[in-house]
């Protein structure tokens, strides 16, 4: 595995080399499209991407924590948390891509 | 949401950019992650989250139905971990 971490600065590279406009432009779309998916989902809307995967939210219900170190007894509240399902296209690529190295 | 209702609020808030175009450029952000992740690199997206790959040590699985014992092959999976900024957003914060 070579192990790199890509960032958005990559994301918007490769949408630079794939149309035609400005490094500047292309992070700004890169943007729009990560906020258009966290608005989305800050909306209590789940995002389908076809091909690449689901972003789902789940409603966790409130739960009696313990702080490891102290032993302590702590109230966790009810929160919503955030699941990613990959489409299977994504699994088998990463699957195969990653085989045997 | 779906992929294209994303690429139509991408098309309307840019009316100089070709539709088709701006279809290429969601596709390739998606298509770029994954093929990040096929070469088993991560993708670090601030504030949003960030995906990486995981490996799933080779096992002794079993067929439910006949209880039969397979050995299940070293694999890697997709994953995804929400961003601090994108979490606290979902409650509101």
């Amino acid at each position: 595995m070579s192990e790199k971490t890509l960032t958005r600065m990559d994301l918007s590279e490769a949408v630079f080399r794939e149309v035609g406009l400005s490094r500047n432009e292309s992070a700004q779309l890169v943007e729009s499209v990560l906020d258009h998916i966290s608005d989305s989902l800050a909306g209590g809307e789940s995002v389908k991407i076809s091909s690449f995967g689901t972003f789902g939210i789940r409603d966790k219900a409130a739960r009696i924590g313990r702080n490891p170190k102290t032993g302590e007894e702590v109230p966790i509240q009810p929160r919503r948390v955030l699941t990613f399902r990959p489409s299977h296209l994504m699994k088998d690529r990463v699957a195969n891509g990653n085989k045997q190295k | 949401m779906i992929r294209s209702e994303l690429i139509q609020k991408i098309a309307d808030e840019n009316p100089h950019l070709y539709q088709r175009d701006v279809e290429r450029i969601v596709n390739t952000i998606f298509e770029e992650i994954i093929e990040a992740m096929s070469r088993g690199d991560r993708v670090e997206l601030r504030g949003f989250g960030a995906f990486s790959v995981k490996k799933r040590n080779a096992r002794a699985g079993r067929n439910p139905r006949t209880g039969e014992s397979v050995a299940v092959e070293e694999k890697h999976v997709p994953f995804f971990k929400t961003g601090k900024l994108l979490r606290d957003r979902l409650n509101g914060k």
